[in-house]
């Protein structure tokens, strides 16, 4: 790394990095500085303490809701993609479902947990999986649908002139046109996945998942354990995110390229 | 230019939406025949047809009635050999693929190997004078370079033709002009012909061997004019011949507009 | 030609309604008739198909008639979940316009200096990964400190899920005009303030609709999930919740109230849809 990249990614690195301190140094401060009971909003310092002190337990309980999450994400993308292609094959399906999932991702999909729970029983993960699955499907499948079947008029036309199939104008134009508006409902699913995990939980399950950990806590009033549980969960939310953003930038380069400089035109 | 026809249009009429409602002629009795060779511009008011004319021909649609030969065979044989290249009016190069691959594309979809493929592209890159840009994204190119690369796109694999639809209707008069003189010099390397749609009385002046003139609703040919003027240079922009033929493009749309 | 669509698009709907019904009643069957296998099979199917885990349509869109007991009074079902839907409606309302000035208050902000841009918008973004949602029951109890009915802390958590969208968004939408625009206004001496109205806030709308649309839905699912964590007098996440614990008794209570809550996400996403064709009778849609 040159000084030059390194002085344009500290440019771009330093005011979150300055908020961020400052949003902790306020916390910290206005909890000490206004005597706010433990209870309401503990301060960072103490939450770091008890995520230390608890680790193992936290550790166990965010790998055991991370499985959910990263199963039911599995799940709603595989199926999302499929029903994508699907709707692109078959026109006439498409007009109508794509309003219809547009309705259905406007209703409080996790809702369905509990009949989930109902049918696939309360103590394995399938159910909760599978309310992530629903939950993730719906923007995964709208948005590469969008991607697949709005494609420029011309782009069609252009493949047409050389002849392609429809085989070929999905590989060569459908396909790479729909890329951007996959890796943006990948960069809404991933930590989706989290919080429709830790709601699904509500509804009952095994005792060693990070909602019931956060509500078992926050019951007993060691709400900087709960705290501790919510950090835990965000970070493991947190890398989810910064992993579809990697895959959008691997998937779509010609997204990040730069305009050449108008010197250099010639 | 040889005495062999590239396109015969023989009594063609296109409708859309026949039997409903909205149905829309767009197109009725043109007959028009272009020689080997030959530089055909077609101008008229907009919704006169002529972009459905070059599809048409490219047989991107099909004529409700009448038919459209290219080369002797059918437009659909045309283009499933391959006879063909189009260019738009909006580049329409594809983002995801650096410049080099978007002028491999076609040889691509016609099997080429890999090394023809970078030789022909390179080849292509340097005909349209932008020899060093291969690597780049489209989107990272000015408008007139990009304009450039789609009709390197659209000559990469030779074809006997060339449709190009308003291409440079979206670049500025220098860059325009500029195109211009170096589609005449691609025309003339390599003995394509042409069909170019344009709005323009002045492009189609300066570039064609002919001039269709097309009157709206539905489209007809309204007439055909000759024009003539030699080796093309930037000075021919100021040769009395050069107003001449705008004069008499000009008074024809003005004809055409007073039919109405 | 629109009018062809929307009855393309209803009778889609309709087909894929009967569809599912006549999906659910005939696995049902196939599972009532082969005691949950595969018809000729020794595998199990994987939902079982008594009256307790999959009741029959016909009984859930019955049960909505149902007398219900709410504390001392009684109650057809459908008047009972209309009054939870009430109070969902509510919390959800608050929090939706909350969320709205909140997000809109930041977008400004951001539009306005590029450094606070830089700083805000990836903690914006970093915000919609913590799970907040699960800190319900520790809203509602700051709130009872301070005076405030459950109703407003519960609509606190709609804020947090709805502030997201309407920030990004917005922000996207007040940058959208061209720089021949911003040139324009500044010929004319425009006052910042002058260009954020006449400008880059009309210029905004066709962004902030699709926004509008999701923070709509998400106020109802912070609503419900607040409800579930908290407080008996609620509305119809706490239905769900309640109907989930008794469901061997009253399973298709359960789906109805399930129904209730879709059917209250839908009518909200109707009622943005409509505030859009209102706000945008002359303008243009973008692509999103």
């Amino acid at each position: 790394m040159n000084l030059a990249t390194f002085k344009s990614r500290a440019s771009v690195l330093w005011p979150p990095v300055v908020i961020g301190i400052g949003i902790l140094a306020l916390w910290e401060s206005a909890v000490v500085l206004f005597k706010i009971q433990e209870f309401l909003l503990p301060k960072p310092s103490s939450i770091w303490v008890e995520l230390l002190e608890n680790w193992e337990v936290l550790r166990h309980a965010s790998w055991e809701t991370g499985k959910i999450s990263l199963g039911g994400l599995a799940i709603g993308i595989v199926t999302g993609v499929a029903f994508a292609f699907f709707a692109t094959l078959f026109r006439f399906f498409n007009e109508g479902l794509t309003p219809l999932a547009v309705a259905i991702n406007a209703t409080p999909i996790v809702a369905l947990a509990p009949i989930f729970n109902a049918w696939f029983g309360v103590t394995g993960s399938v159910s909760n999986q599978l309310v992530v699955a629903t939950v993730v499907f719906f923007p995964v499948f709208i948005n590469t649908a969008k991607g697949l079947t709005e494609v420029h008029v011309n782009e069609i036309e252009l493949m047409r002139s050389y002849a392609a199939g429809d085989w070929t104008i999905l590989r060569e134009v459908r396909i790479p046109n729909a890329l951007p508006f996959f890796a943006n409902a990948l960069r809404v699913v991933a930590p989706l996945s989290v919080i429709a995990a830790i709601v699904a939980e509500y509804f009952g399950g095994p005792q060693d998942r990070v909602g019931y950990v956060i509500t078992w806590n926050a019951g007993l009033a060691r709400y900087d354990v709960a705290w501790a549980a919510i950090a835990v969960a965000s970070a493991f939310g947190l890398s989810l995110f910064v992993g579809a953003l990697l895959i959008e930038r691997v998937s779509t380069p010609w997204k990040s390229a730069v305009q050449l400089e108008e010197t250099t035109k010639k | 230019m040889s005495e062999k026809n590239a396109v015969s249009i023989n009594d063609v009429d296109k409708i859309f939406n026949e039997t409903r409602d909205d149905e829309v002629t767009a197109l009725s009795n043109i007959d028009l025949t272009i020689k080997e060779g030959e530089f055909v511009s077609l101008i008229g008011p907009s919704g006169c047809g002529k972009s459905t004319l070059l599809r048409l021909i490219g047989d991107l649609l099909e004529p409700t009635q009448g038919s459209v030969e290219v080369f002797g065979k059918s437009a659909h044989q045309a283009r499933i050999d391959q006879d063909y290249g189009m260019v738009f009016q909006h580049a329409g190069l594809f983002d995801w693929r650096r410049v080099s691959a978007n002028i491999e594309l076609p040889l691509e979809l016609h099997g080429w190997s890999k090394s023809d493929r970078a030789t022909r592209s390179q080849e292509m890159l340097d005909l349209v004078k932008l020899p060093d840009f291969g690597g780049y994204y489209p989107r990272q190119l000015s408008g007139g370079m990009q304009q450039r690369v789609s009709i390197a796109r659209a000559l990469s694999f030779k074809p006997k033709l060339l449709l190009m639809d308003e291409p440079f209707g979206a670049l500025d008069e220098m860059t325009r002009e500029h195109m211009q003189i170096e589609l005449l010099r691609i025309w003339e390397e390599t003995g394509t012909t042409v069909v170019f749609v344009t709005h323009s009385i002045p492009e189609a002046a300066f570039l064609s061997n002919r001039v269709v003139v097309l009157s709206p609703r539905p489209g007809q040919v309204h007439s055909v004019i000759d024009v003539d003027l030699g080796q093309r240079t930037e000075s021919t922009r100021q040769d009395p011949k050069f107003f001449a033929a705008a004069t008499e493009i000009r008074e024809a749309l003005r004809a055409v507009e007073e039919q109405e | 030609m629109k009018t062809a669509k929307a009855t393309r698009v209803f009778f889609t709907v309709v087909f894929v309604i009967i569809f599912l019904v006549l999906l659910w009643e005939g696995y049902k069957w196939m599972g009532q008739q082969n005691d949950d296998h595969w018809p000729g099979t020794n595998f199990g199917l994987p939902i079982a198909t008594n009256d307790t885990i999959m009741p029959h349509f016909v009984d859930v869109v019955g049960e909505l008639t149902a007398e219900i007991r709410d504390g001392r009074s009684s109650m057809p079902m459908y008047a009972f979940l209309l009054k939870k839907a009430w109070f969902t409606f509510q919390e959800a309302a608050i929090g939706f316009i909350l969320g709205l000035t909140i997000g809109m208050g930041l977008a400004v902000l951001m539009s306005r200096w590029k450094i606070s841009e830089r700083g805000l918008l990836p903690w914006i973004n970093v915000s919609q990964t913590i799970p907040l949602i699960a800190l319900a029951p520790v809203v509602v109890t700051w709130g009872r400190n301070q005076g405030l009915p459950d109703l407003f802390s519960i609509s606190l958590i709609s804020t947090y899920l709805t502030f997201f969208p309407v920030a990004v968004s917005g922000l996207r939408g007040l940058q959208s005009p061209d720089a021949a625009h911003v040139e324009l206004m500044h010929s004319y001496a425009a006052s910042w303030r002058t260009t954020l109205f006449k400008l880059r806030l009309p210029a905004a709308r066709p962004y902030l609709f699709p926004a509008l649309k999701l923070a709509g839905s998400l106020s109802i699912v912070g609503a419900i999930v607040g409800e579930i964590s908290i407080g008996r007098k609620t509305g119809l996440g706490r239905a769900i919740l309640e109907y989930a614990l008794r469901y061997a008794i009253f399973p298709e209570r359960l789906y109805a109230s399930v129904i209730g809550a879709a059917f209250l996400g839908l009518m909200v996403f109707g009622m943005i849809n409509l505030a859009e064709r209102f706000f945008m009778r002359r303008t243009r849609e973008v692509a999103s």
